[in-house]
């Protein structure tokens, strides 16, 4: 009980810092209050991997966010799972820009297994071409991400190698058109 | 029929009898859905090697509504009623984390009573959407009192529910800043006795359901799901307590009120179907105390929604937002170019991370344990669709 | 002896294997003109109070079903008993909500295999018109684009005296068709 104890006062912490935070954290790509515990996770994986590699766009209370090349992101995704102990995909999902010619392709990693870890969630993000939209899969780091990217593959048309089905999921077996998030797909009548 | 002739040659060469059965022969591929008595808008084809499972394909997307592009070309309060649709019996939910990612965007501060009401409303539908699910497992599982039972009692959270926001099921309660509109007169009176009587109901459930030999034998040992396979498949909510996981974003990354409620997180060690059924109930249970209090606490008057602009809009950015859902953890994903309408929306369900585990667990298990499993994991197909 | 040829060949006509089919059928159609009036009561008042739903949930409306059949409303003592058998014993299908493109097959394949006299329920905005998704993708504008509709059920979702009201509608109509 004294962990959940403590957890609420976390709780009541965070939710101060992230009042304050609010304003500067719209601010995109600057890092003005990097929270503790947040931007030691971060120092960590940027220190193995060097700012090259890692473009960090926000440290917020509870949420983070880096950048990495495609070619890089398994070695990366492997070190965020057996060193810092994220160990499964919320959520993975794909942003078309079509202003950078890039389709953004983010997995939001959380942990069950390292209680401090639990109220943080890391969205590992990298970009992919967007008229040759390929990206390598974390489905042998996170096994969790099967059905998310083969969702990801049918509505962006990213697709994943070494991902054993990259097929229809969730739209008709007849669908003809381009996937239906990238941004030229327009909606009946709109 | 050319082709029979030179097997039936060929074995004759070889000088056997008959031909021998190949595996492929003795499998069996059935078709579950999508009309079915228990699979609902969902399919799924399992092969069957005499009485086990020995492969499936989940194959969902027949309700898929194509919510996420929807939300592209409306703004941030339009989106509102059609996005609480994938789970109607749980509408108060699926908006909450919307709105608390709209917040965090726009910079919106909502008033304490709003944060009150709003967990009191989510509370109540948790309820709503527990006893729809334990209703439909007594269908799966032949038990028609508890099809009966759940449906009656649920009707009564309806009443509350119709009373706070004026609808049976789609409230569209939860709006950014706050709530829709303040507690009727008497409200609390009437809640408090409703939930008593409720806890006295949820102890007959137990005679009549969880102590049932007949139900405990068709879901204990079932579809057992280690603690490393739920953390390895990724699984949430009431899956992930059965597993021995105590994690509930109620205390993990407590929203609104929730660090000032006392509850405890209610986990299973068993791992099996009966932990993964009776883990909700007890959330049941869980959540009246959480009634209780969020009544108590509330304060007595005040605001229950923020003053918004018209269309609200924030700078660019990004927020990734979570609550508890009645299926788990709901995330919502939403990325703002400034405009009042949202550039993308991602909606992580609980349902479609839960579907995961249904291949996982049908492999290996008998044909007659299919119900059991599948309707333990907690799923709604119209929300994994979206 | 040509109308005795006529007649021969009437015969013959008969027993062509071909014919045979189309003559029972017409012969069928004859007796249910004849029986339409001293029994084309009882039997609708049979029908009616036997309807049989398919279990094909199509969207989110199937909730409102659920309640509808549920102890408050009870939807059985309209004879609408709620279904765990096959498709081919029913004669209802209530069509609850939004059917997209990779339902919609599947919905006519589960129409056209029902025993003849069947009657449709559309449930909902979704399946009237595409209602609150109307602009999207994947959902079809209306249901009755694929399947012949009796009676249509508004409401996103309808409350489950609307759908009860909408049944004792079909039955109103039930009571007024010829049996087929
Ligand atoms: S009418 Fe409303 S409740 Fe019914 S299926 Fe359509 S959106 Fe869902």
């Amino acid at each position: 009980m004294s962990s959940d104890r403590s957890n609420t006062q976390n709780g009541s912490e965070q939710k101060k810092a992230n009042s304050d935070s609010t304003q500067t954290s719209m601010s995109k790509k600057t890092e003005a209050i990097t929270p503790e515990f947040e931007g030691d996770l971060i120092n960590k994986i940027v220190s193995k991997f060097g700012d090259k590699v890692i473009h960090v766009i926000y440290i917020r209370p509870g949420r983070t966010k880096i950048l990495v090349p495609s070619h890089e992101i398994v070695q990366v995704a492997s070190f965020i799972k057996d060193t810092l102990g994220f160990d499964h995909a919320e959520s993975v999902s794909g942003t078309d820009y079509p202003k950078d010619n890039q389709i953004e392709v983010i997995y939001h990693l959380g942990s069950y297994s390292v209680d401090k870890l639990s109220s943080q969630i890391l969205a590992l993000s990298t970009r992919a071409d967007r008229n040759d939209s390929r990206l390598p899969t974390l489905i042998n780091i996170f096994k969790s991400v099967e059905y998310h990217e083969r969702e990801t593959f049918e509505m962006l048309g990213v697709y994943f190698e070494g991902h054993p089905r990259n097929e229809r999921f969730l739209l008709p077996e007849d669908w003809a058109d381009i996937p239906p998030l990238r941004k030229e797909f327009r909606i009946k009548g709109r | 029929m050319d082709n029979l002739e030179q097997k039936f040659n060929e074995t004759i060469k070889m000088g056997l009898d008959i031909v021998k059965e190949t595996e492929e022969d003795r499998l069996m591929t059935l078709s579950v859905g999508p009309q079915h008595p228990g699979s609902g808008h969902f399919r799924f084809t399992i092969k069957v090697d005499g009485d086990y499972i020995v492969y499936c394909d989940p194959d969902p997307g027949y309700v898929h509504r194509g919510e996420e592009k929807m939300c592209e070309y409306r703004n941030f309060i339009q989106n509102i009623p059609h996005l609480e649709r994938p789970i109607i019996h749980d509408s108060t939910n699926i908006t909450y984390s919307y709105s608390l990612a709209v917040e965090e965007l726009a910079n919106i501060q909502v008033p304490l009573r709003g944060q009150y009401i709003r967990a009191l409303a989510s509370e109540l539908n948790r309820q709503v959407y527990t006893l729809y699910w334990l209703a439909i497992y007594g269908i799966f599982l032949g038990h028609s009192t508890m099809f009966m039972w759940p449906m009656g009692d649920r009707e009564l959270f309806i009443d509350l529910l119709e009373a706070l926001t004026g609808a049976r099921v789609t409230h569209a309660f939860n709006i950014p800043g706050g709530v829709r509109n303040d507690v009727p007169e008497g409200f609390k009176d009437r809640c408090l006795r409703q939930v008593a009587y409720f806890e006295k109901r949820l102890t007959e459930y137990e005679d009549i359901f969880y102590n049932n030999p007949l139900f405990r034998q068709r879901t204990e040992g079932v579809g057992i799901l280690t603690k490393d396979n739920a953390i390895k498949l990724g699984v949430t909510g009431s899956v992930l307590r059965a597993s021995g996981i105590p994690f509930d974003v109620r205390k993990a990354e407590p929203y609104d009120i929730y660090n000032e409620i006392d509850f405890k997180i209610q986990y299973m060690k068993t791992c099996d179907s009966f932990a993964r059924s009776t883990v909700p109930f007890l959330d049941m249970k869980e959540s009246c105390h959480i009634i209780r209090q969020l009544l108590d606490k509330m304060p007595k008057s005040g605001e229950v929604r923020a003053k918004l602009q018209p269309n609200p809009k924030g700078p660019p950015g990004e927020s990734y937002k979570r609550v508890e859902s009645g299926r788990g953890a709901l995330g919502y994903y939403i990325v703002s170019d400034g405009t009042p309408k949202p550039y993308r929306v991602k909606i992580s369900v609980g349902s479609f991370r839960n579907m995961l585990a249904l291949p996982f667990l049908l492999i290996g298990s008998k044909l007659a344990d299919m119900p059991s499993i599948y309707w333990s994991l907690n799923y709604w197909p119209v929300e994994a669709d979206r | 002896m040509r109308s005795g040829d006529r007649d021969s060949i009437m015969i013959k006509d008969l027993v062509n294997p071909t014919n045979f089919n189309i003559l029972v059928g017409k012969l069928g159609d004859a007796l249910t003109r004849a029986l339409d009036q001293p029994l084309g009561y009882a039997i609708n008042w049979g029908r009616i109070w036997s309807l049989w739903p398919v279990h094909l949930e199509t969207a989110c409306c199937s909730v409102e079903f659920g309640a509808a059949s549920g102890p408050r409303y009870d939807v059985e003592r309209f004879g609408i008993i709620e279904a765990f058998g096959s498709l081919r014993q029913c004669d209802l299908i209530v069509v609850q909500g939004t059917v997209t493109r990779k339902m919609a097959p599947r919905l006519r394949m589960v129409y056209d295999q029902m025993p003849d006299p069947k009657y449709v329920i559309a449930m909902g905005a979704c399946a009237i018109t595409g209602g609150l998704y109307i602009d999207s993708y994947n959902v079809l504008p209306g249901v009755d684009g694929i399947i012949p509709v009796d009676v249509y059920v508004p409401g996103c979702p309808p409350r489950p005296e609307t759908l009860i009201q909408g049944t004792m509608l079909l039955q109103e109509k039930i009571k007024r068709l010829k049996i087929r």
